[in-house]
């Protein structure tokens, strides 16, 4: 029985005896309880309020911005120099250093996130399980900036006693740090959607005859795919959007070297940039804030939205 | 096929052993994730340990490192996270009880819900730009605390959300319905028994987006919070830093005694998170008893 139902139920009860006193509200509102409702209400409207408002600010200060500057300069120009004359504002190079850190970092994460996942959903203890766990939450937890300093101090000099040509400031480095970085949070994710994968499937596989490594890659990998590749780009999404370990490990020279051995700047990396000088309100710096947090913004919300498209349509449902 | 018995042996052998291998090399791959976390802590505890005494932490920030500390960025996170708290927490468990009680299966829910989902992935700098144009130069808030406290507060109202769901949705179908029985109204039932039973679920929920919000530096950086603040707020008006921002400063300096300085200031807020984290994993594993 639904609870409109009971509620429904009681009230015909009531009616049919009307010797009794019993006090009905005639309206049939109960205004403090409407009161709380709207209230409750109120607050989850924040939320939309809130979407509305990055949308609204990113889209009006960008649109400024392409007053000024046309939108073939932005997506297609190959130089960044907006602070400085003679300026120029072709994203590429920012878009470019993003892209750099976020595919070393991906490379890095992905394949031992999901050795992670596999070792603990598939092989290990409960015991292990119970250790292993926290400590990956614990490493999720830590924050940026932290890593940022650790990129600086033993990621960077490290690399530098095994390559001798490789800048303070460098690529390599950043990608390094925000791959351990995301790499928890593909390890935990992924776990959980290989664990979702129902036990009868793999009795299945092993009665068959399969060894443990057969099992693993031929059924319980390929059954949670929707899970797991949910995570990467979810880990993907996250690396694009870091900031304090890529600005203190990539530096702030935008540029669209190969080599990750020199200094890049990534979207975020400017951001910072501009926003530690004293940006002054309505120029056009703090218009090209906005311009390129508009392309963070919507290259992260395609990715978060293919990743729930990806979770919702091609979930594997057992029951 | 046929296989000799030979073969096939042979065969069978290097199938188990490829397995074999698998599992060591997945066990490796993640110990060693494991082990890189133990060098992390170790490199800055050696890094900041000789800095970390009661005149660090009672000092103010100051161009000599021997008499630098933190007092102005512990004191500012403090009040920080006060008010986060004062306004995430209210707002955040009303968004999750509309939500999980009053709001159906509407398709004004639906769009809520999707719409939370993907506030929850938007950057924190994004956010740190909210804040900039919203809260620092719309609403003339100027650099203050306050400005950050509600810029941090949109960051993890979709965290908090979230796991108050979560912890709502556990409330078991019965409780309501004994509730409704005895003639209880809607809001009477949500605010005195699924409330309380779902309490310490979001509790944790709570106290990990907390720490993050503790933890985060860019949206501070971009609503201005100042690196050299050589006082302590007085109130939610004044201008403040944080523990993450000094550190951040720190870091970006060249000279090795400031990168010791930060280490010690990040042994410092790691000791704060751990004590956090610590405390949602307690009240976890306490109610995992009880509403059983």
């Amino acid at each position: 029985m639904t609870e409109k139902q009971l509620a429904t139920a009681s009230a015909a009860d009531l009616a049919a005896e009307p010797g009794k006193r019993v006090t009905i509200n005639k309206s049939g509102i109960r205004w403090g309880e409407a009161l709380i409702k709207s209230w409750l209400g109120l607050c989850a409207f924040i939320s939309i309020v809130t979407t509305a408002a990055i949308v609204f600010l990113l889209l009006s200060e960008t649109l400024k911005f392409f007053e000024s500057v046309s939108p073939a300069e932005f997506f297609l120009g190959t130089t960044w120099t907006p602070l400085f004359e003679p300026s120029s504002f072709g994203v590429l190079p920012l878009v470019w250093g993003t892209m750099v850190v976020t595919v070393g970092a991906a490379i890095i994460a992905i394949p031992t996130g999901l050795a992670s996942a596999i070792y603990l959903s598939e092989y290990a203890s409960d015991r292990v399980r119970r250790i292993i766990k926290p400590v990956l939450e614990l490493l999720a937890g830590i924050p940026t900036v932290v890593y940022g300093y650790f990129a600086l101090t033993f990621v960077t000099p490290s690399l530098r006693n095994i390559f001798t040509d490789i800048q303070v400031f460098n690529a390599l480095s950043a990608a390094i740090v925000v791959g351990i970085m995301i790499l928890p949070m593909v390890a935990t994710l992924s776990d959980n959607a290989l664990r979702a994968v129902p036990v009868s499937l793999r009795q299945g596989a092993y009665a068959l005859g399969a060894t443990s490594y057969e099992v693993t890659t031929r059924v319980v990998v390929p059954a949670g795919l929707s899970g797991v590749m949910a995570s990467f780009l979810l880990a993907i999404s996250r690396a694009i959007g870091e900031t304090m370990a890529v600005t203190l490990a990539a530096g702030q020279t935008p540029n669209m070297s190969l080599s990750m051995f020199e200094s890049i700047q990534t979207m975020t990396a400017y951001i910072v940039q501009v926003s530690l000088g004293d940006t002054p309100s309505g120029g056009i710096a703090y218009q090209t804030l906005f311009a390129v947090a508009t392309l963070l913004f919507a290259i992260t919300l395609v990715i978060n939205i293919v990743s729930q498209l990806i979770l919702n349509r091609f979930r594997e449902v057992y029951d | 096929m046929s296989f000799s018995s030979e073969q096939e042996s042979i065969y069978l052998a290097r199938r188990h052993r490829k397995a074999k291998l698998f599992a060591l090399f997945c066990a490796a791959i993640t110990w060693s994730g494991v082990l890189l976390l133990g060098i992390l802590l170790y490199q800055v505890s050696i890094d900041g340990f000789r800095w970390l005494d009661w005149q660090f932490i009672d000092s103010f920030p100051s161009r000599f490192p021997e008499r630098a500390g933190i007092k102005s960025a512990l004191v500012g996170t403090v009040w920080l996270i006060c008010l986060v708290a004062l306004i995430s927490i209210p707002v955040g468990v009303s968004t999750a009880l509309y939500l999980e009680e009053f709001a159906g299966k509407g398709r004004l829910a639906k769009i809520i819900e999707v719409n939370i989902a993907n506030l929850a992935g938007v950057p924190s700098i994004v956010y740190g730009i909210l804040g900039l144009a919203i809260f620092v130069r719309y609403l003339s808030l100027e650099r203050s605390l306050i400005s950050g406290a509600l810029t941090m507060s949109l960051l993890i109202l979709p965290v908090i959300i979230i796991a108050s769901r979560e912890a709502i949705k556990t409330v078991p179908q019965s409780i309501r319905y004994a509730a409704y029985s005895l003639g209880a109204t809607k809001w009477q039932t949500t605010w005195a028994h699924v409330l309380p039973a779902s309490f310490p679920g979001i509790m944790t929920g709570v106290i990990l987006a907390l720490s993050r919000a503790i933890g985060e530096t860019a949206p501070l950086i971009m609503i201005g919070a100042l690196t050299f603040v050589a006082f302590l707020p007085e109130g939610p008006m004044d201008s403040f830093t944080a523990l993450p921002i000094q550190i951040y400063n720190w870091v970006s300096r060249p000279q090795e005694e400031f990168h010791e300085l930060a280490a010690a200031g990040i042994i410092i807020l790691l000791a704060v998170l751990l004590i956090m984290n610590a405390t949602a994993i307690f009240i976890r594993n306490k109610t995992e008893r009880r509403l059983k």
